[in-house]
């Protein structure tokens, strides 16, 4: 973990940052900041936001009130950021293609991470002995192990991921915290949502508790 | 750490799409075999004198193959809305209209092309008159890249719906008209010795129009649909 993190600009900013859908409030306003080699979870209960918050995050939904910031940049839906990963529910796998053609469309679309290689991006997501199997084939687990080696493949230095943890074994558990500490170690940060039955156990990651809004009033 | 070019990126969605329609190739037939049967069906239904069927041959292919590409038209984005793949590509770094351009380019190529070439055939089933031949195909060439153009805009709104076939039929219908006027025009004027060339022309202005303006407000719908 580089030593001083908070020299650098923060990679990830938020301020004020609150979502509403049709007048009801999803979540916020939330101040943040998420600098380089940090792990952050983001907890609450299920419907607390947790997933639009990450939509947010990525540019895929215009908060309602408040900015996100990006190396310092301010974040607009005309222009995305091309520096962040987004691992949602639905993976973004084609289940007509196999784990490789999945992954090299992956590459041609976002970039290769330096020294990396689909095959290898498999290979560190175990995932090596099924190359050429057809991602419809592949069992919920390994579908989300090739959609982490995307992540992992994916030139960024920022990860949001949406529960990276569900539908795993303990292995996979394991492979994902090893993923975070790795990627925190080379100076890159990530977001994680959790519901709390499973968490990075690495360190002691900064929290972002979301609370249900709905039923407050 | 840097993004791969914009070509690689359309390179890479180019070959994807082809790779899927070619594993789902029986999908693919769908429209096209849906144009022979509605253009086989037209001489079963009026009687098989030529005299009757020459008269309405070009605007009975012209609108039997704009049903086809309508029955098309929901595969564009639905499968990669639903599996997540939408999301990752707006999410790229690289321009979404131009990968979008891509996609429904492809999606003419395989489905549109093959009813072109196809068309003088379907053509002959109702003794297309002879100076119609080349015409109605090359009234195709300029109509049917518009109708996927317009059709894509349209899809790209109304992808985030649910059971959004109905709502799809009537936001394309109206945008399809004035091209079927247009295309199918041409044709019968070209039957009656009138001159044909100014609705082709037309067709044309339109598709240059669309090429540019499509692919962008695609974009755009498709950012509202996933938010």
């Amino acid at each position: 973990m580089p030593t001083t993190p908070y020299d650098r600009p923060a990679l990830l900013e938020a301020h004020g940052l609150a979502f509403a859908r049709n007048e009801e409030p999803i979540f916020g306003p939330l101040d943040f900041a998420l600098h380089a080699g940090e792990v952050v979870l983001i907890e609450g209960d299920n419907g607390a936001g947790k997933t639009t918050l990450l939509r947010v995050l990525s540019g895929l939904l215009a908060p309602s009130s408040g900015v996100v910031r990006l190396n310092g940049e301010p974040l607009t839906l005309a222009r995305l950021s091309p520096q962040v990963a987004l691992l949602s529910h639905q993976a973004g796998l084609k289940p007509e293609l196999t784990a490789l053609e999945n992954l090299r469309f992956a590459a041609g679309l976002h970039g290769l991470r330096p020294g990396m290689s689909p095959i290898s991006a498999l290979a560190g997501v175990g995932m090596d002995g099924y190359v050429d199997v057809p991602t419809r084939q592949l069992s919920a687990g390994q579908k989300k192990r090739v959609a982490l080696a995307r992540v992992l493949l994916a030139p960024v230095g920022l990860w949001l991921l949406d529960e990276p943890y569900a539908n795993l074994d303990l292995d996979g558990i394991k492979l994902v915290n090893r993923l975070l500490e790795n990627h925190a170690n080379r100076g890159g940060a990530a977001l994680i949502t959790s519901h709390g039955a499973y968490a990075y156990t690495s360190g002691t990651p900064r929290r972002i508790p979301l609370r249900s809004q709905q039923g407050d009033t | 750490m840097k993004p791969g070019t914009t070509t690689a990126a359309c390179a890479a969605l180019i070959r994807r799409d082809l790779t899927l329609i070619w594993r789902r190739r029986g999908d693919a037939l769908n429209p096209i075999l849906f144009a022979l049967i509605v253009v086989a069906l037209f001489p079963l239904a009026l009687g098989p004198e030529p005299e009757n069927l020459r008269r309405i041959a070009a605007g009975a292919v012209f609108v039997a193959i704009l049903l086809a590409g309508l029955l098309a038209l929901d595969t564009l984005f639905r499968s990669d809305y639903e599996d997540g793949s939408l999301e990752q590509l707006v999410l790229s770094p690289h321009p979404l209209s131009l990968l979008l351009g891509c996609k429904i380019a492809v999606h003419w190529l395989t489905t549109a092309l093959p009813l072109i070439i196809l068309a003088p055939m379907l053509g002959e089933l109702l003794h297309l008159a002879e100076p119609l031949r080349w015409l109605l195909p090359a009234a195709l060439l300029l109509a049917t890249p518009l109708l996927s153009l317009i059709g894509a805009v349209c899809v790209a709104l109304t992808v985030g719906m649910h059971r959004s076939g109905m709502l799809l039929a009537l936001l394309v219908l109206p945008l399809y008209m004035p091209v079927l006027i247009f295309g199918a025009g041409a044709c019968n004027a070209a039957q009656a010795g009138l001159p044909y060339l100014a609705p082709l022309l037309w067709l044309g202005a339109a598709l240059v129009l669309a090429l540019v303006i499509a692919p962008l407000a695609c974009a755009a719908a498709l950012r509202i649909s996933l938010s």
